[in-house]
């Protein structure tokens, strides 16, 4: 069994705020989370959940009121571990009076790289990032989508064996969001670690193997995006067309739009159901299955967590 | 080469590309000026001018340039976030910190070096010679040198928990303090009484004195200043130098960015 | 377009016509307030250690400015035809205490402090204070001994004393061997004509400062001139000594 990638242990960071600092704000609550070898791992929750807290306390950036964590099974404090990291910081800003070719190669000397190996792992990290004619111009001339690019690259640079991306879609175009989602999947193919943030819950769905969701800096659910979604029942929607009034039980619990009406029942009603409509005259358009989504899921939990209910229910919508 | 020279070396880059040097141009100008006019204002004199001139110009020009880059050294790093993606590289908090130190030094000695070399062309120019009494004038732009590196690491240290305007009235408070500090230990106990004055004499001591880079005076007038004293100058910069990048790194060190 | 030439338009007028107009404008306001009486010369800060602290490190650059003032004052007054030298002995106080290796302050205040109007601020007394303080900072150079003597000689008519200036310099290392001989003529026989020109001469000789070599020159004349003193110039027309090199 390869040892976890990442390890968090009872993970916490409380900020004090108010007079002399007495009060404290919980950005995040003990958490405990593994990131498996090799797994494309992404981590979900609304602005302020505690994902870029977490990202910034394995990077260091800030440091933990409890708790701690392990990469590649060496403490977080250890900064040799780093050599083996790619980090992505959010709305990453760099040196604007450097070119994206000189931050490259600058980050690149930290790594112990020869010249040779610098240049060249420079020149194809442009050339992947798509920014292989724009090398040589001062990145305060750089859009925010070829900053985030630049920051990948600036990740990748050193062929890390984990990598950590902190909403690495923000800022691009559908295409450009593409590119960065087929970068990590080529970064899966060589057998890296990758976790990110992201807001984009399809682009969860889309790549990753297992996703974290937390809310008010608790985790509240990790497994691989199908299995969260199960927690949810799921349903069947059958779409038809009636004209007239019709006289059928579930024809109130559709919703009607024109002539077409839409209408959702539990999985063990359905024939029932049909036989009512067909009874009643309706013309059947489909039948289909009712998959909870993940962004349902997490609308959900956000909206638990802000009446601060103790248990989650769970509708069948 | 070390991370610190790495961060050392694009601290300087940094500077170079923010135009810091063009000071020099300044610098330049009123060297050709002073060495021109001086004749006229000042005959029998000339000397003791352009020296005084130069030096004055030399350590103004390097302390605003130590103090105002000093102070937003690792403000701006943390402000705008470059810092994230570095700390995310194998370097050490303390050798980013030393780095930066390190960089904007390197910075201010080419500027001095070139404003020192800039000074003794118009003393060439005016005197038509140089004599050893002019080696007093080097070794007065090497104590400015020094007084600047001591700078730079207070400038560096407030840069590390405070915003740069705050940081720079500590830094320059802490500058006009340490040119009074001779006169802090002969305070006389008649006017504070003698536990104050005691006190007053033992914080004289452990506050930087930069009164002990000025040689303004005997340089201008060609006379030598001892090697011990270069020797001790030099000792006392490397020490407290190394006393207040300590704590920077102490505080940097543990400190949450935003 | 159009926003942008009118723009041009306003620059290459309004800016050489505002200039044009700024410059007769400040001429009458000076001399305006020449008429009005309004004194240029005055020195906000008179308390020379103050001045010391304000001036940081820089105490020998700042002397440089202070010096420049003091020769500046003493060259308007005279061009101004005005004997009030009230501000001479405070400005050169600050110099000296600002950078007390500054000899040429004390040479020059040793001068114009000492002689009477129009020449200088009539004022001896301050003129020995001023030469006794740059002896105590710089007590290498004899030549303060000899603006001492002068000043005893000339201003206070201190014989005794001026001898005694003249003896103390001549034992400074490198002094020239004529202090000693000086000392004892004066001792002697107290003024002379010859001894009066000696010494105005060798101000007039060494010093490369043009007021004071001006100043020595016109004495000379005067010398010169005096009654008591015509068979000694017949003497020296007859004779006229060699330059000191």
């Amino acid at each position: 069994m390869p040892e976890a990638a990442i390890e968090i242990e009872n993970l916490t960071k409380e900020y004090p705020f108010g007079f002399l600092n007495l009060k404290k704000k919980t950005s995040l609550d003990g958490l405990n989370m593994q990131v498996e070898t090799g797994e494309v791992f992404g981590f979900i929750g609304p602005n302020g959940a505690g994902k870029s807290t977490t990202i910034k306390l394995l990077m260091r950036l800030i440091f933990p009121t409890a708790g701690g964590a392990r990469i590649l099974g060496k403490p977080i404090r250890d900064v040799s571990m780093h050599r083996d990291i790619g980090y992505l910081p959010e709305q990453p800003y760099f040196y604007d009076y450097l070119t994206a070719a000189e931050l490259l190669g600058y980050f690149a000397r930290f790594h112990r790289l020869t010249a040779a190996d610098r240049k060249e792992r420079v020149q194809r990290m442009l050339k992947k990032v798509g920014l292989e004619t724009a090398g040589k111009i001062q990145l305060r001339k750089y859009s925010k989508g070829m900053l985030q690019r630049v920051g990948l690259a600036q990740a990748v640079l050193h062929d890390p064996r984990v990598v950590i991306l902190d909403e690495p879609m923000s800022g691009l175009d559908p295409l450009g969001r593409r590119e960065v989602r087929d970068i990590i999947l080529d970064l899966k193919r060589d057998g890296r670690t990758i976790m990110f943030s992201t807001h984009i819950l399809s682009d969860a769905e889309m790549l990753c193997d297992r996703v974290g969701v937390i809310v008010g800096g608790k985790l509240r659910g990790v497994g691989a995006p199908g299995q969260i979604v199960d927690m949810k029942t799921q349903g069947m929607e059958i779409l038809f067309e009636l004209s007239g009034a019709g006289n059928a039980p579930f024809l109130s619990q559709a919703t009607r739009t024109g002539e077409r009406y839409r209408l959702h029942v539990a999985e063990e009603e359905l024939y029932a159901a049909i036989d009512q409509l067909r009874a009643a005259g309706a013309r059947i358009l489909s039948v289909s299955q009712v998959k909870a989504t993940l962004e349902e899921f997490f609308m959900h939990l956000v909206a638990a967590d802000r009446a601060q209910a103790t248990s989650v229910e769970v509708s069948g919508k | 080469m070390t991370c610190l020279g790495i961060v050392a070396l694009n601290t300087f880059r940094e500077a170079v590309r923010d135009r810091v040097l063009y000071n020099l141009l300044f610098f330049a100008l009123l060297m050709i000026a002073a060495a021109i006019l001086v004749g006229q204002i000042s005959i029998g004199i000339e000397h003791i001018v352009i020296v005084s001139l130069g030096l004055t110009s030399i350590s103004i020009i390097g302390i605003l340039i130590s103090i105002f880059i000093g102070v937003s050294l690792v403000y701006k790093e943390m402000e705008k976030r470059t810092l994230y993606a570095l700390l995310a590289k194998p370097v050490r908090r303390w050798e980013f910190l030393l780095g930066k130190f390190g960089g904007l030094v390197l910075t201010v000695v080419v500027n001095t070096a070139a404003m020192a070399l800039g000074l003794f062309l118009a003393l060439l120019y005016v005197k038509h010679s140089l004599d050893r009494g002019d080696l007093a004038v080097l070794v007065a732009v090497y104590f400015i040198l020094l007084k600047l590196a001591l700078l730079v690491a207070l400038a560096l240290l407030f840069s590390c928990y405070t915003t740069p305007i705050l940081a720079t009235l500590f830094t320059s408070g802490i500058y006009v303090v340490g040119l009074f500090v001779q006169q802090m230990k002969n305070m006389p106990e008649d006017l504070m009484g003698p536990a104050m004055a005691a006190f007053t004499r033992r914080l004289a001591y452990l506050l930087p004195n930069f009164d002990n880079y000025d040689v303004m005076g005997p340089a201008a007038h060609g006379q030598a200043i001892p090697g011990i004293l270069i020797l001790e100058n030099t000792l006392y910069t490397v020490v407290y130098c190394a006393i207040v990048l300590s704590a920077a790194a102490v505080v940097f060190s543990r400190r949450d960015l935003k | 377009m159009k926003p942008r030439s009118s723009i041009a338009t306003l620059l290459l007028l309004v800016l050489p016509l505002g200039f044009a107009g700024i410059w007769p404008l400040q001429h009458r306001i000076d001399a305006q307030r020449a008429a009005l009486g309004v004194e240029r010369d005055d020195i906000p800060l008179r308390s020379a250690a103050l001045v010391k602290a304000i001036s940081l490190e820089y105490a020998p650059f700042v002397a440089d400015v202070y010096w420049t003032r003091v020769v500046q004052y003493y060259g308007s007054k005279r061009i101004r035809g005005e004997t009030n030298f009230q501000l001479l002995w405070p400005l050169l106080d600050i110099t000296t205490t600002l950078d007390s290796q500054l000899v040429i302050a004390y040479r020059f205040g040793g001068v114009f402090l000492s002689q009477p109007p129009p020449w200088g601020a009539g004022r001896p007394d301050l003129a020995v204070r001023l030469i006794e303080r740059g002896i105590r900072d710089n007590p290498r150079y004899w030549r303060l001994y000899e603006d001492l003597g002068f000043v005893y000689y000339f201003d206070l008519k201190d014989y005794p004393k001026a001898s005694q200036a003249f003896l103390k310099g001549s034992k400074v290392p490198g002094a020239e061997i004529w202090m000693e001989v000086m000392a004892a003529k004066i001792a002697a026989q107290g003024e002379s004509c010859d001894t009066s020109f000696f010494l105005w001469r060798d101000i007039y000789n060494t010093t490369a400062n043009p007021t004071i070599k001006e100043n020595a020159f016109d004495h000379l004349k005067q010398l010169l001139l005096r009654p008591d003193c015509k068979q000694f110039a017949a003497a020296i027309l007859r004779n006229p000594p060699r330059e000191n090199k």
